[in-house]
């Protein structure tokens, strides 16, 4: 005999202004160094900055004791650590571009974008009080997602800019609609999979022990490989395209179980990256800017070469085991350095040492995502936070897979770390979700006692009742 | 600023790096543990030390509200070893998901027999189950006092009171 008990768990509050007293040390650090790295003084106003970062740090902590007492400690604290490390970096490369008299002046805006992130993070914590809330919202979301997506296409506002079509600019203030889809399509698919994953957990034939779905069934998966095609084609961007199918097929193997969904996703990409690659030129040119890197005329080729590719990995490569140290590296020869190439960046600086600890910390994350599927006890809640959490870590592999010449380079954004201001806003936004569905997960259940009457004979439910075996020989 | 504290620095900037990410992690650790499994038999059977004298340890007192049972107890089927703590309501046994012990078995009916408390004494009723409740291997018509320690028999389950 047995028993089981679940580990009271603690709420971790302490623990986690703690953990974000480490983490804010390390953004202060951060700029503290690049400072003495780049002028060789402590910068100024270096005060007012970890004031600032505190009040929005302890600002958000506050928010999850009023609102989330349950939720998960570590989530806050590593967001914040990678946000200040971005900062720093693109603070950092701001003096080197100011150096060689090149536009610069993101630090600033990103610290806007920072603030804002944090402000959007609490309200939706404030103003979401149980993320049940949104399967209600499950087809809206679908089309919110999809006319996101599509954003970009209408002429007028949307923009074409270093060969994607996946910026909107509207009175002065740009953003990619895309990010904020991500989100959406996560709400969706959540929704969508959970009303209908019975049907696509059925078994069909069985063929060296892989059970495959029926053929009726793959409609969906069909349509989705379609849209994100169509993404490719239309707005020429393949991360986005990568990150919406992965979502997808990603999301579908947590619903139903089935090792088959995986492969044919898989399959089916491998088919959708060939078509395009032979297809078209620009991703045929990343095709060859991965697996030719290093020959002379990919490498000089003005664009769609290999040049930023090998660079960052020159970068990285003269960073070594530790790193050159904050402000002692030349990221910025490479091309979006504070962007696209910011692991590059951080790789040339930190080292391996350093990089792997950032990765840690997306390891960390996802970790905790899923760890709040496991522990949520309603379905849809298990698909959101495994979604989301998927989302970081899928964005984390192709941009890091792609600047370490694992994968080809696509467009996505580092979260938390690399410029942007949709991407930070959007990536908040996952996490206080996530902080949202994690409190959900970690809070103690109440117990409820349902009353049985003492006296009366219950009524028994008429319909969708199999009929009870009969013990042979016993009537 | 000399070579040496920026080095120092550097390399102390990396170590605060790894600090966060362990403390994160052993803050972490108790995630492993989720749930804590007590084997009562294997507890029941671990030797005394020699050292120690042989005077028992009295168990310590059950908190009973009164001197009847406490808990009911699966002693066999699929669900053997599950303990339901006795309130003072009624419990309801069968396969439909609102019952109190949902027996997930074929042979037990969708509401197939309660156990109830009244006057002090515990009851089991069977609630017109096809394949019946047995009491002590007698099959209940009318509801039947439930002494401690009497085994009940519902579909492939055996259960009983204990104090």
């Amino acid at each position: 005999m047995a028993t089981v008990q679940p580990h009271a768990v603690r709420a971790g509050r302490g623990v986690e202004l703690g953990l974000l007293v480490l983490a804010l040390a390390i953004g202060v650090a951060s700029y503290v160094l690049v400072g003495i790295g780049t002028t060789d003084k402590v910068p100024p106003d270096v005060l007012e900055y970890g004031l600032g970062m505190a009040v929005l740090a302890v600002g958000i902590h506050l928010v999850l004791r009023w609102r989330a007492p349950y939720a998960d400690p570590v989530i806050l604290p590593i967001t914040v650590a990678l946000n200040g490390i971005g900062l720093a970096m693109i603070y950092r490369i701001d003096f080197a571009y100011e150096a060689r008299g090149r536009p610069h002046g993101f630090a600033d805006r990103q610290l806007v974008w920072t603030a804002i992130s944090v402000v959007l993070a609490a309200a939706v914590l404030i103003l979401l009080r149980d993320h049940r809330t949104l399967r209600r919202y499950t087809y809206t979301a679908g089309i919110a997602g999809l006319a996101l997506t599509l954003l970009p296409l209408v002429p007028g506002i949307g923009v074409l800019l270093n060969g994607a079509r996946i910026w909107v600019r509207v009175g002065g203030v740009g953003f990619q609609p895309a990010e904020f889809a991500k989100i959406a399509f996560a709400i969706f698919f959540a929704g969508y999979l959970v009303t209908h994953r019975d049907a696509l957990a059925l078994a069909g034939p069985k063929v060296l022990g892989l059970h495959l779905p029926r053929a009726q069934d793959l409609g969906p998966i069909l349509v989705v490989w379609a849209a994100s095609v169509a993404v490719l084609v239309l707005e020429r961007d393949l991360g986005t395209s990568l990150l919406f199918f992965g979502l997808f097929v990603a999301m579908l193997y947590l619903a139903t179980e089935r090792l088959s969904w995986v492969i044919i996703g898989l399959l089916l990409f491998v088919v959708g990256a060939g078509l395009a690659a032979t297809a078209f030129s620009h991703v045929g040119a990343r095709f060859d800017a991965w697996l030719h890197a290093f020959d002379p005329a990919v490498f000089d080729k003005a664009y769609g070469g290999s040049g930023q590719l090998v660079r960052g990995l020159f970068g990285m490569a003269s960073g070594g085991l530790f790193g050159t140290g904050w402000g002692d590296g030349r990221p910025d020869l490479v091309p979006f350095a504070e962007s696209d190439f910011i692991v590059a960046s951080l790789g040339e600086e930190l080292g391996l040492t350093g990089l792997i600890a950032i990765l840690m910390c997306y390891l960390i994350l996802a970790q905790r995502g899923f760890r709040t599927a496991i522990g949520v006890r309603d379905g849809f809640g298990k698909l959101l936070a495994g979604g989301l959490a998927f989302i970081v870590a899928l964005q984390t592999f192709v941009v890091v897979g792609g600047v370490t010449r694992v994968i080809p380079v696509t467009g996505l954004v580092t979260p938390f770390i690399a410029y942007g201001g949709s991407s930070l806003v959007a990536n908040w936004v996952i996490v206080a979700l996530l902080l949202r569905i994690s409190d959900e997960a970690r809070r103690p259940a109440r117990n409820v006692r349902v009353a049985t009457p003492i006296a009366g004979v219950p009524q028994v439910a008429a319909g969708g009742d199999q009929p009870t075996e009969v013990i042979g020989g016993i009537s | 600023m000399s070579e040496l504290t920026i080095t120092l620095l550097r390399l102390g900037y990396l170590a605060l790096l790894w600090v966060f990410v362990l403390t994160s992690i052993a803050v972490l650790r108790r995630d492993l543990y989720g749930t804590r499994i007590t084997d009562r038999r294997r507890k029941a059977r671990v030797p005394q030390p020699a050292g120690v004298t042989a005077q028992p340890t009295p168990a310590p007192p059950r908190q009973a509200r009164s001197a009847g049972p406490s808990r009911l107890v699966v002693t066999e089927g699929p669900l053997r070893g599950t303990i339901i703590p006795l309130g003072s309501s009624a419990v309801l046994l069968g396969r439909a998901p609102s019952c109190t012990l949902v027996l997930d078995d074929d042979y037990s009916s969708s509401r197939h027999a309660r156990i109830y408390p009244q006057g002090g004494q515990w009851f089991v009723e069977d609630l017109g189950s096809t394949n019946g409740t047995f009491v002590a291997d007698q099959r209940v018509g009318a509801p039947t006092p439930l002494p401690t320690g009497t085994p009940v028999r519902v579909g492939q389950s055996v259960l009983e009171l204990q104090r």
